[in-house]
């Protein structure tokens, strides 16, 4: 297969950034939309160019890092996938193919196709875990019931991989389908409900911080989210937060 | 995986002679005060270089088949590894001296069993 690159390359932070058009061919249909990347890359070395800079690490769909914009969508078309798990022979032979970074202000370019996602860091830290003393005398966990449909709504919450397509796919560069996910996965469990008031009001402040901007509902992040996260969280997030800026102290 | 001296020294002179050429004819593109994943690379390739020579090093001065170690000198009539806990009983700590793997030192951390013997496992 051959195809038409357009790539977004800017050299760092500070740099205005432009398109350029590459030409790749000897793509084969199995390819990862990565490694027809790699393949650029090894001709970019080979004809002096420096070689596009983009995030990778598991290339199986957990890590979260392959942050692409590919043709105006996040990891591309397909549902369910991330970049690394989006194969060529969803394309044409022959198709042109625009490459772009995420786009949030609070994902500042690092270099060419790489972002910095370390907002979605701080928000964790701001309450993303649940405490736990590990005195060696913790009750088995099994020893805590907990209703099926709770448990299965917390783990699908805990599947968000933190990637930050939600955050790239809002026209507002909202980060509410995120941080609702990691306030859910805790808030549907009696281990997390401990803290859930300071939780969820120390991760939304947080994320406006950071400058992520606010939900309007569109629903587009849920479409482009490879790992399916509903919106329902964010109505959850909404309401554990309305409920803990009434009763915080 | 068997080892012997004969292959263990090719090695290490095939992997000398790959680190020279790799010294001589790298080529990391991007420029200075960039960032630069392609320098990062070719860091860890040399680092790879090195350690591969280390390992088989490691694997020549130790005269003695243990774990997954098989040395084909040390093995007994059956073909099962011959461990040789009077001499090689110690944990090989190597420190890299003059920029150089082949010229590590030896540190011998012995290894001291108070509750168990050492005996030769077997599987029969």
């Amino acid at each position: 297969m051959k195809f038409t690159l357009n790539v977004w390359r800017q050299n760092g932070p500070q740099d205005k950034g432009r398109m350029e058009t590459y030409q790749v061919d000897q793509v084969s249909d199995d390819m990862s939309f990565l490694e027809m990347i790699d393949v650029l890359n090894e001709q970019l070395i080979g004809q002096g160019i420096n070689p596009v800079v983009f995030d990778h690490d598991c290339r199986e769909g957990i890590c979260g890092m392959c942050s692409m914009f590919i043709n105006g969508e996040a990891h591309g078309p397909g549902r369910g996938v991330t970049t690394c798990q989006l194969h060529m022979r969803e394309f044409s032979d022959g198709d042109t193919i625009t490459i772009e970074p995420f786009r949030a202000k609070a994902f500042p370019v690092i270099k060419d196709l790489m972002v910095d996602r370390s907002a979605f860091d701080r928000i964790i830290q701001a309450g993303g875990y649940v405490s736990v003393n590990t005195s060696g005398n913790l009750p088995d966990a099994n020893a805590t019931p907990i209703e099926k449909p709770d448990a299965d709504a917390a783990f699908d919450a805990a599947t968000c991989i933190g990637c930050g397509a939600c955050v790239a796919t809002c026209k507002n560069a909202s980060a509410m389908l995120f941080t609702s996910a990691k306030v859910s996965q805790f808030a549907l469990l009696p281990q997390g409900q401990v803290e859930a008031a300071d939780r969820v009001l120390n991760m939304v402040k947080q994320m406006d911080l950071e400058g992520f901007g606010n939900c309007t509902n569109t629903g587009a992040c849920e479409v482009e989210c490879p790992k399916g996260i509903s919106i329902e969280n964010i109505a959850r997030m909404n309401r554990e937060f309305l409920s803990a800026s009434i009763t915080s102290k | 995986m068997a080892r012997n001296e004969a292959g263990l020294k090719q090695a290490i002179a095939d992997i000398r002679a790959l680190r020279e050429r790799f010294y001589k004819e790298v080529k990391v593109p991007g420029a200075m005060n960039e960032m630069n994943p392609e320098l990062d690379k070719a860091g860890r390739v040399a680092d790879f270089l090195e350690l591969g020579e280390l390992m088989c090093l490691d694997a020549l001065s130790r005269e003695e088949s243990c774990g997954g170690h098989f040395r084909e000198e040390y093995q007994s009539e059956e073909g099962e590894a011959v461990r040789r806990d009077d001499e090689f009983a110690y944990v090989a700590a190597w420190e890299f001296a003059d920029q150089d793997p082949g010229k590590a030192k030896l540190h011998k951390e012995a290894l001291v069993f108070e509750n168990v013997k050492l005996i030769t496992r077997s599987y029969k």
